[in-house]
């Protein structure tokens, strides 16, 4: 299975190289994230002002900020906070998002119409207010803008997850489950929700990339991370006040590293998809 | 003999995958006269429909010709484009397709699509176009068809769109009409009164058409003269009457064993030579049941119905003894499926009561029926083999499944072994065990499934139509292997079926079913060659048999 697993994904690989290279970049801001602290060539914290808003140059990458912290290691640092909110605000929408949705899915009737009146509602909300309403009034820490991040991004696991699962329910094999003497809950938990897995991941992987630009927007505007600590978003936030001077450095290269990881999760979710499709396998 | 209307000619088609080409159609010849209908039958992977395919130029990107010439009177079709291609699809020839519903546009009204498919071809005004479309409507013998031009294809049951269809295809009165399954997926009473509409279209307009189908009987019963494929080779070619009489090819051979019969027995299905020791354990008599033994199944004036909609199934009451087969037969929505997952207590009555083995199971919630004694005894067997195996799990895993949760075996040597025996009943070959079922063939999966039931020893075994997306071939082995289980372990089968000479090879009692309501019961010998009531009589005529007498619906008009 494995054999051919890995046959399968190097024939879709060949049809559409874009996947493998954005692999390559979600791997290696993964490494970053992992490595980063120590492989920055200066300290991202300390300041030195006299070497303030300097531009790139051999020595600085990406030159440095206000305070004369070098930007190319702030960069480099801020991968593990960004990603580490995602990943956690992704992870947790997906478990809550798809047994809710599955057994909505699954259950039809009553439950299926309340939940589904409810994720409406959620979604009829502008989500960036929401999360800013919520981080707002929740405090100005970490775990909020994780969990800001997942509730809004929960109407659409719940969705996609019910959607799935209600395609699949009256499917022979979920029947032949429960005249092999599943009980529903275990029908669902058990045969249904690692079947819509891989379809899920594809969602997951497109949705990081939106949790990342999300947490960022939220340091942008003030409520997330605090300064100093580095992060994409705050330090667009502090350098857009010396784009007027010129100091394009500043905003661009974080916002250069913000697109980079969010086209990398897209198109990597993008290419999963074809190489999870079951049309495509034969 | 005048020039035929098409002549293929050697043709060969390729498709690229990623396994490299793969050879669809290898050098089949054949030749269509003016106003023939001709059959080209052959199960799936029979290239069949890529012929039809290639001939209208609709083949996909992946598939190519590498090799011969289609000629359309005289001209390569192959080597068209642009206008005169356009000029060919509909207007020299047309196709009609297996699913009617999927091939109408859904939101734009069928009187549209008609009027759409002629205004494509001829010059004429939006009125005249409109009423030329219920004229044609009117052909294709549409109810009340000024109502019926602002409908939409789904409110039209399946054997209308596959009218509108027709009436597409013919719209511009093209000189070959290829039809590609134009059945398949209705019910043999709708079967009957479509075919005989197209039979006769054809006839009256003087259009050839090519009838692709995997259905002998349906070819043998429209068609005089039948080409048979198999893997892409044209094996033979024939008039009805000798194909089944005298079949040459030894593929032939099998498939007119296989495809039932009146009178065909379920030994008769596969050829002599393969027979075996089938038919010894077919002529071992049945063990007498003891006198005093209350019957294995009860069912007491069942009744289901849906949400607040008209009742599913009303007063159902039937008994089944031990070892007994009986056919549950009807058109779709006759409320058969329902039945039998009331049976099966996957869905809950909402009257009556099921008795199972002299205690009442009808009042155990479906929902609690996994911790029931009983739910080892009561299995079923899925409709569509493709869709009845988790695809996540092994043939293996499928297998052990309810020996794990219904017998109690752990992960280990007793289990492997349990799982072995089950597929060798089966005839599943123990190598395919850790295959998953993409890997699996149709009639493997089949098997897979059957496995699945028989696993845990159950008593009753109800069966799903487990044949209808079946290949003939693989329908005869099959149900072979179910009427041996049945004498060897004494196992009851409730076989839902709306194939008919299945369920009369196979069931010693039949029910037919119609509107949830059992019209006639009876022994099934007796209630196919003498029915009582006109449904029932409507249901056996409609069937397509490869009689020997043959009885052209086209030559009779």
């Amino acid at each position: 299975m494995t054999t051919t697993a890995l046959r399968h994904s190097i024939w879709i690989l060949r049809g559409n190289p874009l996947t493998g290279v954005a692999a390559a970049g979600v791997l290696s801001l993964i490494f970053t994230a992992i490595f980063g602290p120590w492989i920055v060539p200066y300290d991202p914290i300390a300041s030195n002002v006299s070497q303030a808003l300097l531009p790139p140059s051999a020595e600085h990458l990406a030159g440095t900020d206000q305070l004369g912290r070098d930007v190319f290691s702030r960069l480099i640092v801020a991968a593990r906070l960004d990603l580490a909110i995602a990943v956690s605000a992704v992870s947790l929408s997906f478990v809550l998002g798809a047994v809710v949705g599955s057994f909505c899915g699954y259950a039809g009737g009553r439950l299926d119409r309340t939940v589904g009146r409810f994720v409406d509602v959620m979604m009829a909300f502008p989500l960036f207010v929401l999360a800013m309403a919520m981080v707002a009034a929740l405090g100005n820490r970490v775990e909020n803008i994780i969990i800001a991040t997942a509730v809004i991004n929960l109407p659409f696991y719940i969705r996609f997850a019910r959607a799935e699962v209600n395609v699949r329910r009256n499917l022979g094999w979920v029947e032949a489950a429960r005249s092999s003497g599943e009980s529903h809950i275990s029908v669902v938990l058990r045969f249904l929700l690692p079947n819509i897995l891989p379809a899920m991941a594809v969602q997951m992987s497109l949705n990081l990339g939106w949790a990342i630009l999300n947490a960022a927007g939220l340091s942008f505007i003030g409520l997330g991370v605090k300064p100093p600590t580095p992060e994409w978003g705050i330090m667009v936030a502090e350098g857009a006040r010396f784009i007027s001077t010129g100091r394009w450095w500043l905003v661009a290269f974080p916002g250069l590293a913000l697109m980079l990881a969010v086209l990398c999760f897209n198109l990597l979710g993008d290419g999963m998809r074809d190489i999870l499709d079951p049309r495509m396998r034969t | 003999m005048t020039q035929p209307l098409l002549k293929i000619d050697n043709l060969h088609v390729t498709f690229s995958t990623r396994r490299g080409l793969v050879e669809a159609v290898r050098g089949v010849t054949l030749a269509v006269e003016p106003g023939e209908m001709l059959g080209l039958v052959g199960e799936s992977g029979s290239g069949k429909s890529v012929t039809g395919f290639a001939t209208t130029r609709l083949l996909d990107a992946a598939g190519r010709v590498t090799a011969g010439e289609i000629l359309f009177r005289g001209q390569d079709v192959t080597k068209l484009s642009g206008d005169d291609l356009r000029h060919l699809h509909g207007a020299a020839m047309s196709m009609i397709f297996q699913n009617p519903r999927s091939a109408l546009n859904p939101i734009r009204a069928v009187g549209q699509q008609i009027a759409d498919a002629i205004l494509t071809h001829k010059r004429i005004s939006k009125q005249a176009a409109h009423a030329e479309a219920l004229e044609l409507l009117r052909a294709v013998q549409i109810r009340d068809p000024e109502r019926r031009m602002a409908a939409y294809p789904h409110e039209l049951s399946g054997g209308m769109c596959q009218r509108v269809m027709i009436a597409i295809a013919i719209s511009c009165n093209p000189a070959l009409l290829i039809a590609d399954e134009p059945t398949t997926g209705l019910d043999v009473t709708t079967q009957k009164v479509v075919m005989d509409l197209l039979a006769t279209i054809a006839a009256a307009r003087g259009m050839a058409t090519i009838l692709i189908t995997h259905d002998l009987g349906l070819a043998a019963r429209y068609c005089r003269r039948i080409v048979v494929m198999e893997r892409g080779r044209l094996v033979e070619e024939a008039a009805p009457t000798t194909l089944f009489n005298h079949p040459r090819h030894p593929y032939t051979k099998r498939l007119v064993a296989a495809s039932p019969t009146a009178h065909s027995r379920i030994e008769d299905l596969v050829t002599e030579e393969e027979r075996g020791p089938y038919v010894e354990i077919v002529r071992k008599p049945k063990p007498p049941q003891a006198p005093g033994t209350p019957p294995l199944l009860v069912v007491q004036k069942l009744a289901k119905r849906f949400d607040q909609g008209a009742a599913a199934v009303a007063d159902f009451s039937m008994t089944m003894a031990a070892g007994e087969s009986v056919g549950l037969v009807g058109e779709s929505g006759s409320g058969k499926s329902t039945t039998s997952r009331m049976i099966c207590r996957l869905i809950d009555p909402s009257e009556g009561d099921i008795v199972f083995d002299g205690q009442s199971i009808g009042h155990v919630p479906s929902r609690d029926f996994h911790r029931s004694p009983f739910r080892k005894d009561i299995q079923m067997v899925f409709q569509d083999p493709n869709e009845s195996l988790n695809p996540r799990f092994t043939a293996h895993d499928c297998i052990a499944h309810p020996l794990k949760r219904l017998v109690g075996l752990r992960e280990g040597d007793a289990l492997r072994q349990r799982v072995e025996e089950c597929a060798q009943r089966v005839g599943l070959p123990l190598d395919l065990l850790p295959r998953f079922p993409h890997q699996l063939s149709g009639g493997q999966k089949a098997r897979v499934g059957i496995a699945r039931a028989i696993a845990a020893r159950p008593r009753l075994l109800v069966l799903d139509e487990p044949t209808a997306a079946l290949d003939v071939s693989v329908q005869a082995v099959v149900l072979q292997l179910l009427d041996r289980l049945r004498r060897e372990d004494n196992l009851a089968l409730l076989f839902v079926s709306h194939d008919l000479n299945v369920v009369r090879m196979l069931c010693e009692r039949t029910i037919v079913l119609r509107n949830g309501i059992i019209v006639e019961e009876g022994n099934s010998r007796a209630l196919f060659d003498d029915p009582k009531t006109d449904y029932t009589r409507e249901l056996v005529e409609a069937i397509p048999h490869i009689e020997i007498e043959t009885r052209l619906a086209a030559a009779a008009l």
